[in-house]
């Protein structure tokens, strides 16, 4: 399985796009907010929690619908599929991967844009710890979605709103961490309860990955 | 004979066509009676004055809005498990019959919510609550319309709202969550049932049944034409290798 | 043992091979015959396990099968020795992975080529790839989807030979394929085992 990981990892970084992307894409969003709402330094400070989670649950959307669907072009999915590899193991290791291309750089970079935002600094260690613990989510969820609609030509569009909704929980928490923190209360609840919903998908969702790409290779 | 065997699409087709426009009339006559003793029928509330009487519409549909989602889990779950077909076009047949449901809520919610609290929308948990389930509604049709093969996309749709189930009661305690974070619990509550008293109970009881009967015959109704459908495609396809 | 008893197969909720029965012991290989459409593809994928049987068994030695279709499932960017270690790493964990990849490349007269880049391969290299990866597998039981499509005589004679090893070795081979591979093998024309209209389609039920 830690072959499946490493290669899709290496398969990341040479096709290029797989790291760069979505950071790129998730500064250029945090930078346009301002000119959307203004420049006050209250204001940005009092929405750059909210900004800072959307923002990066965006980027995360923006690569899923490739955790499958090269593979499954390819013909490789179906291989692994009849391989000694349990699919479970497989939706598992996309998902991880996924979360070192995106969610991880994304959790790295988010402190250096809360400053663009002028975020509270007592929030920036919960910004940090809600993206690390809340992220891995995403990507279980997202790539539970990209499995339903691996085998659809536009799928794109559908798998965004398929998994959207699905984030709402993981949004509420992580977002709600981060204000909390900015506003000087206890931010333990929301970080425990976004824990939970990340312990939560890892265990379900790649049985319900690995049942959904059954049925879509059969 | 085995309950089961009402499943079967061709015995389906022949029980529900004599049950069907009674359905539909029972429904008409619940809804009639109750929406009428409701409006003209009952005084007004000493707090809320005749607004108070949308709760005639609201209340059911909302939950209405829930129970065919929860139909649809079951039903699911029966065409996981047994693979009866009419199972799973009965969950596709409910899904835009739930979405008319939460609309319906929605709209009569904001005109209730106006007069009463001086917004058609706010952020409370239980609005915030159908705006979600909606849109998971949304995202379950499009999930259908999107798959071509009919099996492919039941067996896709089942674990979708099975994964969409669980996704959804969570969301409901994460708004909870949230917004008591945001108002301190000082939001707005949506509880009609708290001070109900039986002259306003009765009606609703009888709008809640017009409600659940005319799910059941819009959900027939809409089976049925899934049914044929299918039944037109695999005429085709016989005819096509013929 | 491969044994294959009363299968029926579907392709799309449709039934296309039904009463399928065969049996292919150690050391022999079965060519798949019949024409376009027949159902080959759709027998192989229900053999190697990607889609459910309608009716019947497919029996053999669990863990023992090994898969190649029409896809190579040869990633771009990779070399094509990673592309082979990769699939050497998945089907034996670690270990020995090395010297069968070595042996799987120099079957294949791969061996020039394993620094080039998966993407930058003509189609028959491609292929040859795709074979090669067969061998590092190390598995016993092979159900092969048109295996010679875009390899040149030579190619096809390296393929050839290797499967003569693979099957000498014990190896079970069940191949759709349209040309002569030279081996002393049965064939089994599936044109007799198409499946009449009203065989158990998922849309019987609506009929």
């Amino acid at each position: 399985m830690i072959a499946l990981l490493l290669r899709d990892l290496r398969l990341a970084v040479r096709a290029g796009g797989g790291f760069g992307l979505g950071l790129a894409f998730f500064l250029i969003v945090v930078v346009l907010v301002p000119f959307g709402v203004g420049p006050e330094t209250e204001l940005l400070s009092r929405i750059a929690p909210g900004i800072l989670w959307v923002a990066s649950l965006l980027a995360a959307l923006l690569s899923l619908d490739r955790i499958f669907a090269l593979d499954y072009e390819d013909g490789s999915l179906a291989l692994l599929a009849t391989s000694p590899l349990p699919l479970e193991g497989v939706a598992l290791m996309k998902a991880l991967a996924h979360w070192i291309t995106t969610g991880l750089p994304l959790t790295i970079a988010a402190p250096a844009l809360g400053f663009l935002l002028s975020l509270a600094p007592e929030a920036y260690v919960f910004l940090l710890l809600s993206l690390l613990i809340g992220t891995p989510a995403l990507s279980m969820i997202g790539t539970f979605g990209a499995a339903l609609t691996v085998g659809l030509r536009r799928g794109g569009l559908l798998l965004s709103l398929l998994v959207l909704p699905l984030y709402v929980p993981t949004l509420i928490f992580g977002a709600e961490a981060v204000r909390r923190g900015a506003d000087a209360l206890d931010p333990t609840g929301a970080l425990l309860l976004l824990g939970g919903i990340t312990a939560g998908t890892f265990a379900l969702l790649p049985f319900a990955t690995a049942a959904v790409l059954r049925i879509n290779l059969r | 004979m085995s309950l089961w065997e009402y499943a079967n699409p061709k015995r389906f087709m022949g029980w529900t066509r004599p049950v069907l426009p009674w359905t539909f009339a029972l429904a008409g006559l619940c809804l009639a009676v109750g929406l009428i003793w409701g409006f003209f029928f009952t005084p007004d509330d000493f707090r809320q004055g005749s607004t108070v009487k949308i709760i005639y519409l609201h209340v059911p549909a909302a939950l209405m809005a829930i129970n065919a989602w929860i139909m649809m889990l079951v039903a699911s779950l029966i065409w996981v498990v047994r693979r009866h077909h009419v199972s799973a076009l009965a969950a596709r047949a409910a899904a835009p019959v739930g979405v008319v449901m939460t609309l319906i809520a929605l709209f009569t919610g904001g005109i209730w919510g106006q007069p009463m609290w001086g917004t058609y929308w706010a952020w409370d948990p239980r609005l915030t609550s159908f705006l979600i389930l909606f849109l998971f509604y949304l995202g379950y049709i499009a999930l259908w319309e999107a798959i071509e093969d009919p099996d492919t996309a039941a067996d896709l749709t089942s674990v979708l709202c099975m994964v969409g189930s669980i996704f959804a009661i969570l969301s409901r305690y994460a708004v909870l969550f949230w917004n008591q974070g945001l108002h301190q619990g000082a939001s707005l509550s949506l509880d009609a049932e708290e001070n109900v008293a039986d002259v306003f109970w009765f009606p609703l009881l009888v709008c809640i049944a017009g409600f659940v009967l005319l799910f059941i015959a819009l959900v027939l109704m809409r089976t049925r034409t899934e049914i044929r459908v299918r039944r037109m495609r695999a005429l085709e396809a016989r005819m096509r290798r013929a | 043992m491969l044994t294959v008893s009363n299968l029926t197969c579907a392709r799309g909720g449709v039934p296309v091979l039904s009463g399928v029965s065969f049996e292919v012991a150690s050391g022999d290989a079965l060519i798949l015959r019949g024409p376009n459409g027949i159902g080959k593809t759709t027998l192989l994928r229900t053999l190697a396990g990607l889609q459910p049987a309608l009716v019947g068994t497919v029996d053999y030695p669990e863990d023992a099968g090994a898969y190649a279709s029409h896809a190579d499932g040869i990633k771009a960017a990779l070399t094509v020795t990673e592309n082979l270690q990769f699939w050497a790493d998945v089907y034996e964990g670690s270990g020995s992975g090395r010297t069968l990849r070595e042996t799987a490349l120099e079957a294949f007269d791969l061996l020039d080529l394993h620094n080039r880049m998966g993407g930058t391969l003509s189609a028959g290299q491609k292929r040859r790839l795709g074979l090669a990866r067969l061998a590092v597998t190390a598995r016993k039981v092979l159900f092969l989807d048109e295996p010679t499509v875009s390899l040149d005589r030579p190619s096809v004679k390296l393929f050839a030979d290797w499967l003569h090893d693979h099957l000498s070795n014990g190896g079970i081979a069940v191949i759709a394929t349209h040309i002569d591979l030279g081996l002393d093998a049965p064939e089994l024309d599936l044109t007799p085992f198409k499946a009449a209209l009203d065989q158990g389609g998922s849309d019987e039920a609506f009929l």
